[in-house]
């Protein structure tokens, strides 16, 4: 008690932050999972809008098919296809180091540079075949 | 036991102190519905791609179809309770003012149900055709 009143609380050492930490490749797709879970969270409401479209009728159909092709649209479509698929690729990464394997210096930034790299291929693909072989959306 | 002059009760000194012993179950859950969700969402990504330009008949009529419904349904289910599990850990990690995290947790659980009870209601609808 005598020391709180010599020493003001605000110069007491705090635990360090995250900008204390030099960024690593580990913690960056950390932070991503993580905001890709929460877009996923409001991205559900998409999901639920085209569901209730859908069963609503042919003219709210049409309301969304034509906001989907429009520039936002789309923009908003990619990003939430890529955060899926990178928010599932995560999660499978994180179900493996749970059984506590690939948690070694080279398995886990195998692991996490292969989320990244196959969240964005993946999303790549699947918009190719979307566009060139489902024919897209009109 | 040496509190024993105290009048208040054990509850009363420990509660909201320590453990609530239910983080495991919070934790196992976001495990299960995780694993579930890997197949259902391979399975929802080929059923959306499939739909892509085609016009509202077709759709209804595919969404409509058993397997499609059931897969949709299984999907939504196991969506809101993991989105519902993990927004609530992010908000336990950012807000800690009592008002502030109670508001945003219950409107975790209000937006988690009012989305889910909408997705299904959309896809029974489309299945029974009313």
């Amino acid at each position: 008690m005598v020391e709180a009143k010599t020493s003001p609380l605000k110069d007491r050492p705090l635990s360090p932050h995250l900008q204390i930490y030099r960024p690593t490749m580990t913690m960056m797709m950390s932070i991503v999972h993580r905001v890709t879970g929460g877009a996923l969270f409001f991205g559900m409401l998409l999901l639920v809008w085209w569901l209730t479209a859908a069963a609503s009728g042919p003219n709210a159909y049409a309301t969304v098919q034509w906001f989907m092709q429009t520039l936002v649209g789309r923009l908003i479509l990619f990003g939430y296809t890529w955060a899926l698929i990178h928010h599932m690729l995560g999660g499978i990464r994180h179900l493996i180091w749970d059984t506590g394997t690939g948690l070694d210096p080279v398995g886990r930034e195998w692991l996490t540079v292969a989320t990244l790299v196959g969240s964005i291929g993946f999303t790549i693909v699947l918009w190719f075949v979307g566009y060139l072989v489902m024919g897209g959306m009109r | 036991m040496t509190e024993r002059k105290s009048i208040r009760t054990p509850l009363a000194r420990v509660r909201h102190l320590g453990a609530a012993h239910n983080g495991t179950g919070h934790f196992w859950h976001q495990r299960l519905t995780s694993v579930a969700l890997v197949p259902l969402t391979i399975a929802v990504i080929i059923i959306v791609v499939g739909l892509l330009g085609r016009n509202h008949a077709a759709v209804v009529q595919i969404l409509g179809s058993s397997p499609v419904a059931i897969v949709m349904l299984l999907f939504i289910l196991t969506s809101v309770y993991h989105m519902w599990l993990g927004m609530q850990v992010i908000i336990e990690d950012y807000v800690h003012d009592e008002l502030p995290k109670f508001a945003t947790l219950l409107a975790n659980t209000f937006f988690c149900c009012a989305v889910g009870l909408a997705a299904v209601f959309a896809i029974l609808k489309l299945s029974f055709g009313v």
